[in-house]
């Protein structure tokens, strides 16, 4: 293989990283806000989708309300979520919380495949698929423009916590909640803003995914590779976040190209296995010390 | 009534089943279980001996994650290790009275790789790396093809003692149940030994424990040893029992079905793993059952089956970890206690 295969290959992988960049985002959001790990994230982006599928093109309206619709729904079932489930659970042992997600999970991929049926459909091609060329280097029109897309949303998130009252709110509630709830900060409404805004990341991303591939149940099950993708950057970092959606985009590019397709699927789960065993809290997120 | 816990020697405080009452129970549960076959028609017995595997497997993972706190999200790949062991034993011709252990052993071997990771990372940390080694070791069953026969999988020859070969579900029961009846009391007897505690202080504080004494190193990594045992022999008596090892047998959704059936049980409880497996094998064959009833007056019913275990099945998980987080074995305490204490109230 010549090096502008292994050029293309890079940076193909490289605007694949930003849709898994994306999907980590609505993970890390969560686990800041509220310290849970969220295996229902899968779910949620399957959930945007199907919704987009019936406002779009069973109801057939103009894409623009369409969306609004889905993230509304999505920002419903998302505060739902929060308030039915994960509150109640708040302050029990990890693995009460680790299994109600995977419940939640079966439960939203279960009411997916009866309402919409276990068939493949297909969502109309938001992006435009012609491709781009950088100097000799082509890069699939779709990859591009999910990648700009995801960057965008990444960059609003993170203008939003950085400059809105409410954000900045979010962030307190997220690195101290009892100080920030004895400052007059309504602690639960800033988690379930979380949820919404996860929901609304996994909707886009599942949105976007479904829109280039097809739209199933299944689709939920890329969210679980996204998990190397936390583990890579530290679950509490949204910069890990991000550069570790690269890394891992780029990684799985790569093996596609020199390894072969087969690997692919393993390369996530390798690397969350070696992480965990060299540095487990990821490349930026913070080492937890523990007190008796 | 029972009105206090008269216990006079060292020897009545060490005895497994107490009173007259209780030894008369496991008598009648003895012979229940051994005529059960022959009372029973095929289709519960069918269930039985699945129920007698699920019951193995949960009670393992019981050890690892109800007990010791280790969350295992690759508990189905443990079994698959088991079945494969097994599989590859079997076809080499070991007796399955030796192939079984053999299954437990590798498992067990595989387990302390796995569980290696739970000296530095724990909790949610943990789980991760349980589930990417669940996809891991799939990946090990779909393109080992030499040992595991890729994605079709290998056969296994009937299990044979003394030269007659042990088939149909009526023999196949009268391997899983005493081996699941053995393992229970060896469980059970688990945890009166100071291993079993170790494992019990290390779960409700593992700093606290190191501090006690318990080396986490051996500890940390025998619970998993065990666990993956049960696991093993499960998964060895799965490939009997079904007479091959496919790789989609064994993913991410047993592990989550074992979770499911020891939360919904009851954590850290033997009794509590043999109600949840039992209720969550039966859930899924009452659910075919309601279905098949309503299929002549709404015909949609059958398509929706699938999606609708799913459902129940994740509303389960959801509703015992809300309103009963202790799972079934607490309910049954209660029940007893108002029956122990009746007409006082409890």
């Amino acid at each position: 293989m010549d090096f502008l295969t292994f050029l293309e290959f890079s940076v193909v992988g490289l605007a694949g990283g930003g849709l898994l960049a994306l999907i980590a985002l609505g993970f890390v959001l969560i686990y800041k806000g509220t310290r849970v790990v969220n295996f229902a994230m899968g779910e949620f982006m399957m959930m945007g989708a199907y919704l987009f599928y019936t406002t779009h093109v069973a109801w057939k309206l103009h894409w623009a309300p369409a969306l609004a619709l889905t993230l509304a729904g999505i920002a419903a079932l998302g505060a739902l979520v929060e308030r039915t489930i994960l509150r109640p659970l708040s302050g029990q042992p990890v693995i009460s919380i680790v299994m109600a997600t995977i419940g939640l999970g079966t439960i939203l991929h279960g009411a997916a495949d009866a309402i919409w049926g276990g068939d493949n459909l297909a969502l109309p091609e938001l992006l435009p698929r012609k491709p781009v060329f950088v100097g000799e280097i082509l890069i699939p029109g779709q990859v591009l423009w999910s990648f700009a897309a995801a960057c965008a949303l990444i960059g609003a998130f993170l203008a939003y916590f950085r400059f809105s009252r409410t954000g900045v709110a979010m962030r307190a509630a997220a690195s101290d909640p009892v100080t920030a709830y004895a400052m007059g900060i309504d602690v639960r409404r800033t988690s379930r803003l979380t949820w919404i805004f996860a929901g609304l990341t996994g909707a886009v991303a599942g949105i976007i995914v479904a829109s280039m591939t097809s739209l199933s149940p299944a689709l939920g099950n890329v969210a679980l590779g996204v998990l190397a993708v936390i583990i890579l950057g530290g679950l509490d970092s949204v910069l890990g976040a991000i550069v570790a959606g690269l890394a891992i985009g780029w990684l799985e590019a790569v093996t596609v190209g020199f390894i072969g397709g087969k690997a692919r699927d393993l390369v996530p789960y390798v690397v969350v296995l070696v992480i965990l065993m060299v540095r487990p809290y990821g490349l930026f997120g913070t080492r937890e010390i523990e007190r008796l | 009534m029972r009105t206090g816990d008269y216990r006079a020697s060292y020897a009545q405080d060490e005895a497994l089943f107490v009173t007259p009452v209780q030894r008369a129970w496991l008598l009648a549960l003895i012979v229940g279980l051994a005529a059960f076959p022959w009372a029973a028609g095929s289709y519960l017995t069918y269930i039985a001996v699945l129920l007698g595997i699920h019951v193995i497997s949960a009670t393992g993972l019981n050890i690892m994650t109800g007990y010791t706190g280790l969350i295992s999200l690759g508990h189905a790949a443990f079994m698959g290790v088991g079945c494969y062991a097994v599989a590859y034993a079997a076809n080499a011709g070991v007796p399955f009275w030796i192939a079984l252990p053999l299954g437990g052993l590798a498992s067990a071997a595989i387990g302390l790789v796995v569980g290696i990771p739970s000296l530095r990372i724990k909790g949610l940390y943990f789980a991760i790396a349980t589930l990417a080694a669940q996809f891991v070791l799939g990946f090990v069953f779909r393109e080992w093809e030499p040992v595991t026969g890729g994605v079709r999988g290998v056969n296994l020859p009937a299990p044979s003692l003394f030269g007659l070969a042990i088939e149909g579900d009526r023999a196949v029961y009268y391997i899983v149940v005493p081996a699941a009846v053995a393992m229970l009391v060896a469980a059970r007897n688990l945890f009166r030994t100071r291993v079993g505690r170790a494992f019990i202080a290390i779960r409700d504080r593992d700093i606290s424990a190191e501090v006690l004494g318990i080396s986490l190193l051996r500890y940390k990594l025998t619970a998993f040893a065990i666990g993956s045992f049960y696991a093993g022999v499960a998964g060895g008596l799965w490939g009997y029992f079904f007479r091959a090892a496919t790789p989609e047998a064994f993913s991410l959704g047993l592990s989550v079905f074992y979770l499911a059936a020891i939360i919904v049980g009851g954590l850290g409880s033997i009794l509590g793993g043999i109600l949840g497996a039992a209720f969550m094998t039966m859930v899924p064959e009452a659910l075919r059952a309601i279905v098949a009833w309503i299929a002549p007056w709404y015909p949609p019913a059958t398509v929706l089956l699938s999606p609708m275990r799913e459902i129940v099945f994740g509303a389960l998980i959801v509703g015992f970890l809300v309103f009963e987080p202790h799972g079934l074995a607490e309910m049954w305490r209660r029940v007893r206690r108002f029956f122990h204490l009746w007409p006082f109230k409890t």
